[in-house]
């Protein structure tokens, strides 16, 4: 009976001295990012829309939260696009083209989703806020590619409308830890909204490919 | 005084040309940004901050009525010159890393006799509601202006809070996958005409680190770095970041560290 404790003490023994050696050193990575989580949890308080759900990251989301220059695996890499390309839902219709200056105003506007926001008047993408789109704008960022003659460059086919649909819908399905928000995905975006973003790159009508 | 009224006068005229319709390109947009940048930087309002904040200080406030004369910013008690560029750092006193909110909040409650919430109930002013604690940290930053930033990593919670920091910069959610480092992990980049400052960097930290706080000229508000930090998790669509939270504190010292070695050179003015 004695020795059956003592034995459970020694089996534990070498468990308690990796607890105080890993005391001794620099936390892992895993139990800082433990910690992080938990500081950030307590640190915020909803406001209007912005719950405290929002700092729950989903799968994507915390595989990307990796260091500057750095990406996630390959095996990584290629799951999040696969999972995030299962989650596009394509227009029932079949059309990915709607109205381009329609699609104007949306990238125009960067209204939606922060807690300061109306969450009745609908929300915008903000394109503009990265890209270069239409050239008369000259306000534009430059966190994502210049799209200025993007389906000029392209040819208007429906397959590439697709791929614009799919990519805005949700960008990490074709970009792993893109920084660009998966309007779709999100439900940042309805699916006309969508379209009409689509248009704005593939209409030949657009001033995007004038 | 008087030489902020000009100033003002001056960058209006600049913001009303910027307003009228653009026919130049984008190089000599970005151009005559810089110029209107520059033209804010001959009368800086923050001095009007400055001034209040100084008053604030010295004059005896609070239930015990007592100045903060005698409030221990890092360097000893009372001494305000170069605190601020040395801040977040660990106080034995409360067991914590403070940043320089967090610190001023501890001295209204330990000697002046405030609630906490009371101390901490204004961090933001807005129209017709002024803030002390922004006059405060203008005057207590102001005085660090030239002091080289040098932000210590001794103390085991010093190094906990800047490695927590460092995560909470890399850190996605929200509805629109948003981290700091989404606008703020690369070199030369913009949104819309405003400059990003590359932050994972210490030419960028240093760059944003030592021209925080800042009189906003469209806010008319002169802002701490509590508040900037606040506003980017509110562009980032997350809930809002309680003020002098220990996440607000890790970030802060995150970015002031990056930014060692540079001078202190604030309050500055922005557009």
């Amino acid at each position: 009976m004695q020795r059956g404790h003592l034995m459970l003490l020694l089996g534990t023994l070498p468990g308690a001295l990796g607890i105080l050696v890993g005391c001794a050193t620099a936390p892992s990575d895993a139990e800082t990012s433990a910690k992080a989580t938990a500081m950030l949890k307590a640190s915020f308080k909803e406001s209007g829309q912005a719950k405290l759900d929002r700092l729950d990251q989903d799968e994507t989301q915390k595989a990307c939260s990796v260091g500057a220059g750095k990406a996630p695996p390959k095996d990584v890499v290629e799951r999040i696009e696969k999972v995030n390309l299962a989650t596009i839902q394509w227009p029932a219709d079949g059309k990915f083209l709607g109205d381009w200056k329609n699609g104007e105003k949306i990238a125009q506007t960067g209204q939606g989703m922060q807690y300061s926001d109306d969450p009745k008047v609908p929300s915008g993408a903000n394109c503009y806020a990265c890209h270069q789109l239409a050239p008369a704008e000259l306000s534009y960022g430059t966190i994502g590619p210049s799209l200025y003659q993007f389906g000029k460059a392209r040819g208007y086919g429906v397959d590439i409308q697709k791929y614009v649909y799919g990519k805005v819908y949700n960008a990490e399905a074709y970009s792993a830890c893109s920084n660009m928000p998966r309007f779709g995905h999100n439900r940042i975006l309805t699916e006309q909204q969508i379209k009409d973003v689509v248009a704005l790159l593939m209409d030949s009508a657009s001033p995007v490919n004038k | 005084m008087r030489a902020v009224f000009p100033g003002v006068a001056r960058c209006a005229a600049w913001v009303l040309a910027l307003a009228a319709p653009v026919v130049f390109g984008q190089g000599s947009t970005v151009d005559e940004i810089a110029k209107y940048r520059a033209a804010l930087q001959d009368g800086n309002p923050a001095e009007l901050w400055e001034a209040r904040g100084e008053d604030l200080w010295k004059k005896p406030r609070g239930p015990k009525s007592v100045s903060l004369e005698k409030c221990d910013l890092g360097l000893g008690a009372g001494l305000v010159k170069g605190a601020y560029a040395q801040l977040p750092k660990y106080f034995a006193d409360a067991d914590r890393v403070m940043d320089l909110e967090t610190r001023l909040v501890w001295c209204m409650v330990q000697s002046q006799g405030y609630t906490e919430a009371d101390a901490a109930r204004n961090p933001f002013g807005g129209p017709n509601r002024k803030s002390d604690m922004e006059a405060l940290v203008a005057y207590v930053a102001a005085e660090a202006r030239g002091v080289k930033m040098n932000v210590a990593l001794n103390h085991p919670k010093e190094q906990e809070a800047y490695r927590l920091g460092e995560k909470m910069f890399y850190f996605r959610g929200g509805p629109h996958d948003f981290a700091c480092m989404t606008c703020h992990g690369d070199d030369n980049k913009r949104i819309r005409l405003q400059d990003l400052p590359n932050l994972t960097k210490p030419e960028g930290a240093q760059l944003a680190y030592t021209t925080w706080p800042a009189y906003r000229v469209s806010q008319g508000e002169l802002r701490t770095f509590q508040w900037r930090l606040n506003d980017c998790f509110r562009q980032q669509r997350f809930p809002e970041l309680v003020f002098a939270s220990d996440a607000s504190i890790a970030l802060t010292m995150f970015l002031a560290r990056n930014a060692n070695g540079a001078a202190f050179n604030a309050p500055a003015i922005k557009r």
